[in-house]
């Protein structure tokens, strides 16, 4: 069932302020979500004044900066910082995105900084995302044959069916999407929501696959695919530019076509 | 070590409001809304099909200002809801999903839900005067 307040131990309460060096000109002010789980207190929002002028373009660059020379208790994931990683996806300025590809600049004002939406919190910035790789598990992401392979050469694919996995096979799992999705908030425990289910068509659109009539039997069901209800907030938020609601809307097309 | 009472990150408190979203819920509001609106067609009916007495009361209510308000609010939602289903059924076609499709579509859902409600408001308000 749908909560849409937050429970009493998740309330945002102030956090501290830590003002930028003096003789810093052009300084912008990062509220940042911190939860700390050994104090048993609830997570606060603590304002960091940055200066811009040394400090590199991205939101990411920002939170290195804060880590290194303000504050090393400030916990976030990040590897790559471009974007093909997916670690550092978070909630910047109010949508889900990636810290190493969000410009400090695209933001007006304060630049607010949440972990993603509607997820148990390990620490700061970092999701526990132990329930949507479950759920990816549960789609069996990998490739499944029942006539033997040729034992001398790869399993070829046309031109045009090589192009349908374009737009799929991009998705770094950094799940903004899913973590945009109001009906992922509300029955996420059961509905797949849209990272997975792109995932899931990832693999039914592979020519290659044979488990196609078995993968769609898994998705028929009110809650794993049907809780889709073309919010479109995936594609909206999506980093890569993907389209999880097309790729959902292409499921749902299948399960007609083949009754 | 004991199990942590992990907090569940803000949602609807943080997340932006974009067209997107926004219209999805107001379709389901106003569908909550037809829903009532419908009881009080049935009401309207119904008074009409007892008496003179009762039709003057339903009457009475719905010439009101609140009454008119919630017609005004009703026949918004009907073609919010109209225009936006349609919107549903393309997309469950599989055409118009693309982000800038979106947002066409959903801009033309506002404007166009937006002028015909104006235009079934005004002819019910000329037919009403006149009457």
């Amino acid at each position: 069932m749908a909560e849409f307040t937050l429970p009493a131990n998740s309330k945002v309460g102030p956090g501290k302020s830590f003002p930028a060096p003096a003789g810093a000109k052009r300084t912008r002010d990062f509220k940042i979500y911190r939860w700390d789980p050994d104090t048993g207190q609830n997570p606060r929002l603590d304002t960091y004044s940055v200066d811009l002028d040394a400090c590199g373009p991205m939101v990411l660059d920002a939170l290195i900066k804060i880590k290194n020379e303000v504050d090393t208790t400030l916990t976030f994931r990040r590897s790559c910082r471009e974007g093909i990683c997916g670690s550092c996806a978070m909630n910047i300025d109010g949508t889900n995105t990636l810290a190493c590809l969000k410009p400090i600049d695209d933001v007006s004002g304060s630049v607010r900084i949440y972990p993603l939406p509607h997820m148990p919190v390990v620490k700061d910035l970092v999701p526990d995302l132990t329930h949507i790789y479950a759920q990816y598990r549960s789609i069996k992401p990998w490739l499944q044959t029942v006539s033997p392979l040729p034992p001398d050469r790869e399993q070829a694919q046309s031109v045009p069916e090589r192009e349908k996995l374009d737009g799929l096979w991009e998705c770094i799992l950094c799940f903004c999407c899913s973590t945009a999705c109001p009906s992922y908030w509300w029955n996420g425990d059961r509905y797949l929501g849209p990272a997975i289910l792109l995932q899931a068509y990832r693999w039914i659109a592979d020519s290659r696959d044979e488990n196609t009539g078995e993968r769609l039997d898994d998705l028929e069901d009110p809650f794993r695919l049907y809780r889709c209800h073309t919010i479109m907030n995936c594609t909206r938020t999506c980093p890569k530019g993907l389209n999880p609601a097309k790729a959902i809307s292409e499921i749902k097309q299948l399960m007609v076509v083949r009754r | 070590m004991p199990p942590v009472a992990r907090p569940l990150s803000p949602h609807l408190q943080i997340y932006k409001p974009q067209l997107t979203s926004t219209l999805s819920i107001s379709h389901r509001a106003t569908g909550i809304a037809l829903s009532v609106g419908t009881l009080a067609l049935v009401w309207w009916v119904l008074a009409a099909a007892i008496g003179p007495g009762a039709y003057a009361q339903a009457q009475a209510f719905l010439g009101s200002w609140l009454g008119i308000l919630l017609l005004i609010g009703w026949a918004f939602s009907l073609f919010f809801h109209l225009c936006n289903g349609i919107r549903h059924l393309v997309w469950d076609t599989g055409h118009g999903l693309d982000l800038p499709s979106t947002y066409a579509s959903g801009w033309t859902v506002v404007v166009g839900s937006v002028v015909l409600a104006l235009v079934a408001i005004i002819a019910g308000l000329a037919q009403w005067s006149n009457g």
